[in-house]
């Protein structure tokens, strides 16, 4: 069945309280080359049928309006995944 | 008359309870309301409690934001029906666009339960007015998504309309940008903050005072000012 993948992620100019706990983790591990870490969220869409434009524009939709929040977060990604 | 609060219990919430006695102690009639239902039940004004309504899955509040009976909660806020949303019921608010906004998980990371010195910012909304602005209390806070955050031209515009209502005073417990602990909307019905009047209404149960351990009811007027406003509406 074809799905839907929504990425959304914590706005950059805010601060990433999680991304910053793994970051601090990562330093004192000895793990260097690596700067900031953010955790963004994966939102798998199965969808019944057909990926039609329909499908597509509701996706969307949900993506800004339940899945996200505008004030402290961003959609990054809207893709079809067969 | 009796003013009748409403105290929507969602599947999560924890202080709903805290809530109701609350609002007996200000001298109304708690009513007890349901997520999943359309009816408000001819309440006079409302509290969204707190708590951790689902879980905090997706984002704290969003999911009781989509609720049936915010359907009606929105109607109600927008005719101007006194509304506070607690904790949880803050992040509801913001959810549901009735305040501007959003609730960040604490800067620190950790969840953090303390009590809590605030500055009365704006003592002429509907759950304030019981203050003088500019005064100091002290009520409890717990929580683990109490920063907030909002774009900085939102900050500013909420600075200059005088609708930052409760600031942090001494300390900044989550992180909350400009120190914000509670908001208000520009009619002053609706109001968000992250600590908790409710668990400072009768003395013996509340933060402890100068005066005596766990004496503490700064928690009271919140209340006692929302039944103030609906009687002087009514009037």
């Amino acid at each position: 069945m074809p799905t839907i993948v929504v990425d959304v992620m914590p706005k950059a100019e805010l601060l990433d309280p999680q991304g910053k706990a793994v970051a601090g983790a990562l330093t004192r591990l000895g793990v260097t080359g690596f700067g900031d870490v953010r955790i963004g969220k994966r939102f798998e869409l199965t969808v019944e049928g057909e990926v039609t434009d329909q499908t597509l524009a509701a996706a969307r939709r949900i993506a800004d309006e339940v899945l996200s929040n505008s004030v402290i977060e961003d959609v990054v990604g809207i893709e079809v995944v067969e | 008359m009796t003013v009748r609060v409403g105290v929507i219990t969602f599947p999560g919430s924890l202080d709903d309870g805290d809530a109701r006695r609350a609002i007996s102690l200000a001298g109304a009639e708690p009513v007890a309301l349901w997520h999943g239902s359309h009816d408000l039940e001819g309440v006079d004004a409302l509290v969204l409690p707190g708590g951790f309504s689902y879980g905090d899955y997706l984002r704290a509040g969003a999911i009781a934001a989509l609720a049936p009976i915010m359907t009606e909660v929105k109607d109600a806020a927008t005719r101007g029906m006194p509304v506070l949303g607690i904790c949880n019921g803050f992040q509801m608010l913001v959810e549901a666009h009735l305040l501007p906004g959003g609730l960040i998980r604490n800067a620190h990371q950790q969840f953090i339960r303390r009590d809590q010195r605030l500055r009365v910012e704006n003592a002429s909304t509907a759950w304030t007015s019981g203050f003088e602005a500019g005064q100091e209390i002290v009520i409890p806070l717990k929580n683990a998504d109490g920063g907030y955050v909002a774009a900085e031209s939102e900050l500013d515009r909420l600075e200059g309309e005088g609708l930052v209502a409760l600031r942090y005073q001494g300390v900044n417990p989550n992180g909350s940008l400009r120190d914000i602990a509670g908001i208000t909307n520009e009619r002053g019905n609706v109001f968000g903050l992250m600590p908790h009047p409710e668990h400072a209404v009768e003395p013996g149960f509340g933060p402890g005072t100068p005066q005596a351990m766990r004496s503490g009811v700064d928690g009271l007027p919140f209340f006692t000012s929302a039944v103030a406003a609906v009687v002087g509406a009514a009037a």
